[in-house]
């Protein structure tokens, strides 16, 4: 029932496109991209950091490749995957993108992923983090991360490192339930124990009660993931209940220290170990250069979602000068599987397999630099895969 | 034994923070029977204020706490005198559509000035921190809040009972004609009152930057938090409110520390059974009217 209403609507909907279709097409040599984004909502700094990496690549490597003119064409969709997904069709339908990409939360990447199917366009993922994403649609490629990638890494990395007892503290919701079962997956094979587990409500007002819980139990250290801007919360309220003192670490997938924030925490976040992808200090000449320019541009800091957005729009460009501006979504989904590239994180790849990113993993903790708090980089994991999907 | 006394204070913080948050709407809603849904606006604007004051201006914590009273009244008696007097005696659902309208407005502004992304206000270091009382954890930040709205509790309390502008407040909301005709002036008083209650939201939205965090969605997302204060507590005067926050951010707390898997659900059902018992909250006036 649902789906024949959809394809009738999709058969107008292209009906419509024939009609427009015979207009005069001056878009021979423009190359569109549909940006579809959350610019509003609680999502929002996500959407606009994408966009700003966007900006300044384009600034820097010009808006022409292969002989074609790339023109942006950004919809909000405030995270909402009702939104996302007539932003999606409008895209596709009305403007005629060659390409789609964005999508702040996974439902979003999910939702648009029967149209990029059908349309036959590649859909570029660069800030979802499930691992399913990649499945949804043979035209998904993604240049994010996944929650596996950082979540296993950190609990490999914790048994080797002398850490035995964890209580875990996780948002209960699929990213949070995502980053708790790699982990203790990963932590328990290793000899680990997990002696508290608590999952916390989304809207969560007060951490207070979790963390006495945390402390009352006694772990070596406390796994968390929390969504982006309550980590300043948890932190805060970690040191003041002195849990710091009692010699409790915290360790997490890099999420809860996101450069974006991390510089609102105050002091109690030093010390932090967490497993990501990318850190704002981290050493290569490239990265410092993407940092100043991205400074110099806006005035902040980039994160991981930056970045992501920044190597997504790279790979777009890749795969349009790979296939020498040939626009047929089949061949430019082909030309980006197996892309090798230096990004401001480190050398990455997309698998040509899964269409997935394998990135470096790399093991930071939270030092003050020039008075300002950074996650240094102290150990890698190298060329790490979706481990989310490997296991099937 | 020390766990369960921790676990009291965090709760009486909590709930003492719940009520300067939501006393203001107890005023309006109660006393002058109008639903302000945009409540948490106000709070969220003193909470902003305060951080300006202190973050990019470098004003002192406890200066600015003050401001974040003085801006949100402001912009409470600015609104009042613009806005809300012609809905007062209009049907509750035009308020309720009103008030709903002006709280989006206020995240769209906020989000566009400030930005999306939650901030905090740089503590001084005397208020960072636990110490140990006999063994129970004490959180410096929260034995603040206790103390400053223990105080503005008693003194609510006394302004309404004791002095000349409560008996008026008192007289108005009981039966406005009959007050007016006595020389009080009623929407001087009742502006008055709004404006305080307004301030209160601005003070507890400072207060509650570090404990609940401060983001454009401040309003929307404890506006069910204030309702049910209001709803539990009844809102016929200012000691239901107050005793209903405590009971709630007590059982809040003991929820999520015993029963972590049932935490979010406490609250709610503590409602559930407390209207059950007394439909019209714990201290509300029966059926009047």
């Amino acid at each position: 029932m649902f789906e024949r209403k959809q394809f009738s609507r999709a058969a107008a909907l292209a009906a419509i496109a024939g009609l427009a279709a015979v207009a005069p097409a001056k878009a021979e040599d423009t190359v569109k991209v549909g940006l579809i984004l959350p610019m509003t909502g609680g999502q929002a700094s996500t959407g606009k950091q994408i966009e700003n990496a966007i900006k300044l690549y384009m600034q820097q490597k010009g808006d022409t490749v292969a002989g074609k003119k790339i023109e942006i064409i950004l919809k909000d969709d405030a995270a909402i995957p009702d939104k996302t997904k007539t932003a999606a069709q409008e895209l596709i339908v009305n403007d005629k993108v060659n390409f789609i990409g964005g999508f702040g939360v996974t439902p979003a990447a999910l939702a648009a992923a029967p149209l990029a199917t059908q349309a036959k366009i590649p859909e570029v993922v660069m800030a979802a983090g499930t691992s399913i994403i990649t499945e949804r649609s043979p035209y998904i490629v993604r240049t994010s991360f996944t929650l596996a990638q950082s979540s296993t890494i950190i609990g490999d990395w914790a048994v080797k490192n002398g850490i035995k007892k964890v209580a875990t503290l996780t948002s209960d919701y699929a990213p949070g339930n995502d980053a708790l079962n790699f982990f203790k997956e990963h932590f328990t094979a290793g000899g680990g124990e997990v002696v508290e587990e608590v999952k916390t409500p989304l809207a969560n007002p007060d951490f207070a009660p979790f963390l006495q819980r945390m402390k009352d139990a006694k772990p070596d250290a406390i796994f968390v993931f929390v969504p982006a801007g309550q980590g300043g919360n948890f932190m805060k309220q970690y040191a003041e209940r002195g849990l710091d003192k009692a010699g409790i670490k915290v360790i997490g997938p890099g999420d809860v220290t996101d450069d974006d924030l991390l510089n609102n925490m105050g002091d109690a976040v030093l010390g932090t170990v967490t497993a990501h992808i990318y850190s704002a200090a981290h050493p290569s000449q490239m990265n410092k250069d993407f940092v100043a320019a991205y400074k110099k541009a806006f005035g902040t800091r980039p994160g991981f979602m930056a970045v992501s957005g920044y190597d997504g729009i790279h790979l777009i460009y890749e795969a349009l000068k790979k296939t020498n501006g040939d626009t047929d979504g089949t061949k430019l989904v082909e030309a980006m599987k197996g892309q090798k590239w230096e990004s401001p994180r480190g050398p990455i790849s997309i698998d040509p397999e899964t269409r997935d990113i394998v990135q470096n993993v790399y093991i930071r903790k939270v030092e003050k630099a020039d008075g300002e708090l950074y996650n240094v980089e102290f150990a890698t994991f190298e060329a790490v895969k979706d481990l989310g999907k490997t296991k099937k | 034994m020390t766990s369960i006394l921790t676990n009291l204070f965090d709760g009486v913080a909590y709930g003492m923070l719940l009520f300067v948050l939501a006393c203001g709407l107890a005023v309006t809603l109660g006393l002058m029977n109008f639903v302000n849904l945009a409540h948490g606006a106000f709070a969220m604007a003193g909470g902003y204020v305060c951080m300006v004051l202190v973050n990019r201006m470098g004003w002192p914590f406890f200066a600015a706490l003050p401001l974040a009273f003085v801006s949100a009244a402001a912009i409470g008696i600015a609104l009042e005198r613009t806005l809300y007097r012609h809905l007062y005696t209009r049907s509750h659902l035009d308020q309720v559509l009103f008030t709903i309208g002006l709280t989006f407005m206020s995240v769209a502004a906020v989000d566009y000035i400030q930005g999306s992304s939650r901030v905090f206000i740089n503590l001084p270091d005397a208020l960072q921190g636990q110490f140990d009382l006999f063994g129970v954890g004490i959180g410096r930040y929260r034995l603040m809040i206790i103390v400053i709205c223990g105080l503005l509790t008693i003194g609510l309390q006394m302004v309404l009972a004791k002095t000349r502008f409560g008996s008026r407040l008192r007289a108005a909301v009981d039966d406005p004609r009959a007050a007016s005709g006595l020389g009080i002036n009623v929407p001087q008083v009742f502006a008055f009152t709004f404006a305080f209650g307004c301030g209160l939201a601005g003070l507890g939205g400072a207060l509650s930057a570090e404990i609940l965090g401060l983001d454009p969605y401040f309003p929307l997302k404890f506006m069910i938090y204030f309702l049910i204060v209001v709803t539990v507590g009844g809102s016929s005067s200012i000691t239901g409110p107050f005793l209903a926050s405590l009971l709630l951010g007590i059982g809040d707390v003991a929820g999520k520390y015993y029963v972590p898997k049932m935490g979010p659900f406490v609250i709610y059902t503590m409602m559930i059974v407390i209207l059950i018992w007394r439909p019209n909250g714990l201290f509300g006036r029966t059926a009047a009217r």
